[in-house]
């Protein structure tokens, strides 16, 4: 993982504000295109996607006056960079109570950058059961030419392009404390 | 706190409590898995599994090989009571032909203690123990360790009493040191010819010898039963399975002892009407099938810890 | 041939020598002391031992040579070359060979081959029973005549009283020393290393300290019935030093003898499975080795024996419950006193030399060996005391390496070892 410490941050691109803004417009888009409630299923990816997903949802209750489906996967057994990514990590909750079959899935997460999160997410939804359709929503894009799987948001938030030696990070008061998305680089 | 760095696991003797908090809260994860439609996950696909059993046994073997394949790692069954290391073979030998097959994770059973210690030094493969000799079966508490969390809510501060042939068994030890290490009291109580005379000191402290059966299951949150083998007669341990029942064995008598919300846990197979009562064996209080669940689970987290990273 | 050790310091316990000396051998012999300030004779070579400790050849009176039978392990050649190494001129081998030596026609193909190899002096020792069996005497006069200096069932413990009662009498007619290794395995069968906190947390069968205790409390009481010289093999029990702290309060022809290993190492050497931590008796718990150590200083025990005993690694590199019994040890004996016993103030050089040389002399009856008196035997086993040198299996002369004192550093090493006369070994040249 990461080494928080050695992080400069060059420039903050979204405040709490904007995040907000950003979810309110991912939640109209979403019922707009599912046409309301009916069989929708947010699922977010853990960790951040699980509170963003949440929140869409509570939007979506105020515009719809219902709560779609929620739930939350954890696709670490699903990584095909396990041998990679060092000592193991705890392995979370995948939480899908409701069973996902014939449902109009949205997949939630914080940043969309290779594609390779969302090919395991993928994989294991398709394990839980047949969806009638899957769609994915990220508050960033990084840009189609990190994608290194032919995968696409269908609702975004924010474009931002980046290089690759730039990391975003997405900072939500439940796990960071505080809230904001920001560039950062790695110190020399 | 969410690293484990070890490539083998010989025992729980050289573990930390931290260490095997992070494996019973992964083996929790693997539970959920096992409810799915689908129990299986790619998390290991391409890898291999080599179970070497040296002794006969069904459970636990079983139970690794699906850990391995509901990790979609391929298994492969060595299973051998007469060892090639028999026909001369040595330990090095051994690992050497093992680790030209290229296996991720090689688990073995062996009836001489520390020969996975042995194989892990010659290996290139993580090395799980799945009981040798006298010494640990670490997978085997654990999954009493998940059972008794699963029941109780907790460890620290319960009061366990391990009946039985102490001397001989590798669970009683593997499971003395997860105990004490997360802070039960621990008593055990058996004939005296099968409780070694310093056992007590073979952790520093959450250990007593009960002078008897009945006062190590006075007040015991969790009653764990050892299984009495019948060898064991014949090395003049004790004379008689009849004896021994009569005044070792867990009857429902003796269960009452126990504080009444008690659980009962045996790691099998049971020798029924011999270290238990059949009716305890079925009754409200035994979970002894619920272990078998939990074996699984346990053994797909240390399978999953041990492969899922390297260094 | 005339060779003259010159400048170094004599200790030879026998003569009560602790003084610098000049030791003059002429054919085989030691001819004269001559004082230092005393001109160099003619027609001499020099053997300049200066800094260095001149004592009698180190005797070694239990080893494991394996020749008959398990020549992979060992030959008589390849531990006769280990032992000068070690600074032993005479080793006394076991009759655990294959055959058994239970007769004189085994016995003189020992001395034969001991005579080839030209280095140390072979001994070997006889069986008190036939194949160490345990049930009938074997032909101790017959190898007394062909040279045995000893008998022992050394392994395989006569289980039988009234048999090594038989043993101890008749060996007596032959002026032999019986030589046991005290086991009662009706206590110590199946064990793999000493019971006790550490055979607990392995989870390996222990072998009590009881099974030495009772056998050596046996044979002490069985020496007093018989009158018979009775050597306590390898002690290494509390129990055992103190049987033979009564037979010596009682005036009986006991002794004993302990290894380095016993002096050395406890039973924690076994965690990790070590292989080379498995021998018989095992390694003991810190309350035996306090007894040994304070045995060596009281005089209780007589004499260092290595229990040198080769084993290939494929035997060792089994599981630690099938892996055989032994380590080697004539290449680290006199490191390990040196480390032990003599930096640790336990022992002074005088008494070194004493437990190395003019004991196991005695207790074996070598005439003319174990001390350098003149008209004895020129075997010579010459020290530095303060040289530092690192102990490395790969370059062992033995042809087994199952040691755990591989890398070992010590301080004290032997330089040269004299046999009859004869250079056999010395460390900067061969």
């Amino acid at each position: 993982m990461t080494d928080e410490h050695n992080l400069i941050e060059k420039v903050r691109i979204m405040d709490a504000a904007r995040i907000d803004r950003a979810l309110s417009r991912l939640a109209s888009e979403i019922v707009e295109e599912n046409q309301g409630v009916q069989d929708l299923y947010l699922v977010g990816i853990r960790r951040r996607g699980v509170p963003l997903a949440e929140r869409i949802a509570e939007k979506i209750k105020t515009l719809e006056g219902a709560l779609p489906y929620l739930g939350s996967l954890d696709i670490t057994l699903y990584r095909d960079d396990l041998s990679t990514v060092g000592a193991s990590p705890i392995v979370n909750r995948t939480e899908l109570e409701v069973d996902i079959e014939d449902k109009n899935i949205v997949l939630v997460d914080d940043v969309l950058y290779t594609g390779r999160t969302i090919r395991a997410a993928l994989d294991q939804l398709m394990d839980f059961g047949r969806p009638k359709k899957v769609r994915l929503a990220v508050l960033i894009d990084r840009g189609r030419e990190h994608r290194e799987l032919p995968i696409h948001a269908d609702f975004i938030g924010k474009t931002v392009p980046t290089k690759k030696s730039e990391i975003i990070k997405v900072m939500l008061k439940e796990f960071d404390g505080e809230e904001g998305v920001g560039i950062f680089e790695r110190a020399e | 706190m969410d690293k484990f760095k070890r490539k083998d696991l010989l025992g729980i003797k050289d573990l930390s409590a931290e260490e095997i908090k992070i494996i019973l809260q992964v083996a929790e994860t693997f539970r959920e898995v096992s409810r799915r439609d689908v129990k299986k996950v790619p998390t290991l696909r391409g890898k291999t599994v080599i179970n070497l059993f040296f002794e006969p046994s069904t459970r636990t073997r079983t139970s690794f090989e699906l850990a391995a394949k509901r990790l979609s790692a391929d298994a492969v069954n060595i299973s051998t009571s007469t060892s090639s290391l028999a026909k001369g073979e040595t330990i090095l030998d051994m690992a050497k032909n093992l680790d030209a097959m290229a296996p991720h994770v090689i688990v073995v059973r062996h009836s001489s203690a520390g020969v996975p210690h042995q194989l892990a030094k010659a290996s290139r493969a993580s090395i799980v123990n799945a009981g040798d000799g006298s010494n640990e079966h670490p997978t085997q508490a654990l999954l009493d360790a998940m059972t008794i969390y699963e029941h109780k809510g907790r460890i620290e501060g319960l009061r366990v009493a391990i009946l039985g042939d102490i001397l001989h068994s590798r669970v009683a030890r593997s499971n003395v040191y997860l105990l004490t290490k997360l802070g039960a009291e621990v008593c055990v109580a058996g004939p005296n010819t099968l409780i070694p005379q310093d056992f007590q000191h073979l952790v520093e402290n959450g250990l007593t010898i009960c002078p008897s059966i009945e006062s190590a299951i006075q007040d015991a949150d969790v009653v764990m039963v050892l299984r009495i083998q019948k060898e064991r007669m014949n090395e003049a341990f004790f004379p008689t399975m009849r004896e021994y029942s009569i005044h070792y064995g867990l009857t429902k008598e003796r269960l009452k002892l126990a504080k009444p919300d008690a659980i009962v846990l045996h790691p099998g197979p049971m020798n029924r009407g011999v270290e238990i009562a059949s009716d305890v064996a079925d009754g409200s209080s035994s979970l002894i099938l619920n272990q078998v669940e939990y074996g699984l689970a346990v053994r797909m987290a240390v399978l999953y810890l041990l492969t899922g990273g390297e260094d | 041939m005339r060779l003259l050790i010159s400048g170094g310091h004599l200790i030879d316990p026998a003569e009560g020598e602790n003084s610098g000396k000049n030791v003059l051998i002429e054919d085989g012999k030691v001819k004269a002391w001559l004082n230092q300030h005393e001109p160099i004779p003619e027609d001499v070579e020099v053997f300049d031992a200066t800094g260095m400790i001149v004592a009698p050849g180190f005797i070694d009176l239990h080893v494991h040579l394996r020749e008959p039978g398990q020549e992979h392990k060992e030959t008589i050649a390849t531990g006769a070359a280990a032992a000068v190494a070690g600074g032993f001129t005479s080793i006394c081998c076991m009759p655990n060979t294959n055959p058994v030596n239970d007769n004189a026609a085994i016995t003189r193909f020992i001395i034969e081959q001991g005579n080839r190899a030209g280095l140390a002096n072979v001994f070997p020792i006889g069986a008190i029973t036939k194949g160490s069996e345990g049930n009938e005497l074997a032909e101790m006069g017959e190898m007394r005549s062909a040279g045995i200096v000893a008998v022992s069932d050394d392994g395989r413990p006569v289980p039988n009283a009234g048999i090594m009662r038989r043993a101890m009498e008749y060996a007596k007619d032959f002026d032999l020393t019986v030589v046991d290794h005290c086991e009662d395995k009706s206590l110590s069968a199946g064990g793999v290393m000493h019971e006790g906190k550490w055979s607990l947390r392995l989870g390996l069968k222990g072998m009590p300290a009881l099974a030495e205790d009772l056998d050596a409390f046996r044979d002490v009481l069985l020496a007093e019935l018989t009158g018979a010289k009775v050597h306590i093999a390898h002690i290494s029990t509390k129990g055992a030093i103190e049987a033979v702290r009564l037979a010596k309060q009682k005036g009986l022809k006991v002794t004993c003898e302990v290894t380095p290993h016993h002096f050395t190492l406890t039973d924690a050497a076994v965690e990790g499975y070590n292989t080379n931590a498995k021998m018989s008796p095992p390694l003991r718990s810190e309350e035996h080795l306090e007894a040994v150590l304070e045995a060596i200083k009281d005089g209780t025990i007589d004499a260092i024996a290595t229990d040198h005993a080769p084993h290939h690694p494929d035997e060792k590199n089994l599981e630690f419950d099938r892996a055989p019994f032994g380590i080697i040890g004539l290449e680290t004996a006199v490191g390990l006193a040196f480390k032990q016993l003599v930096h640790t103030g336990i022992i002074d050089l005088v008494r070194l030399v004493e437990m190395f040389s003019t004991n196991p002399a005695k207790i074996f009856n070598l005439e003319g060996r174990g001390t350098l008196r003149p008209g004895a035997i020129a075997d010579v086993t010459i020290i530095d005391p303060d040289l530092e040198w690192t102990y490395k299996v790969e370059n062992t002369r033995s042809k087994s390496k199952n040691t755990p004192f591989d890398g070992w550093t010590f301080q004290g090493a032997v330089i040269a070892t004299i046999v009859g006369g004869k250079i056999v070994y010395h460390r900067d040249r061969f």
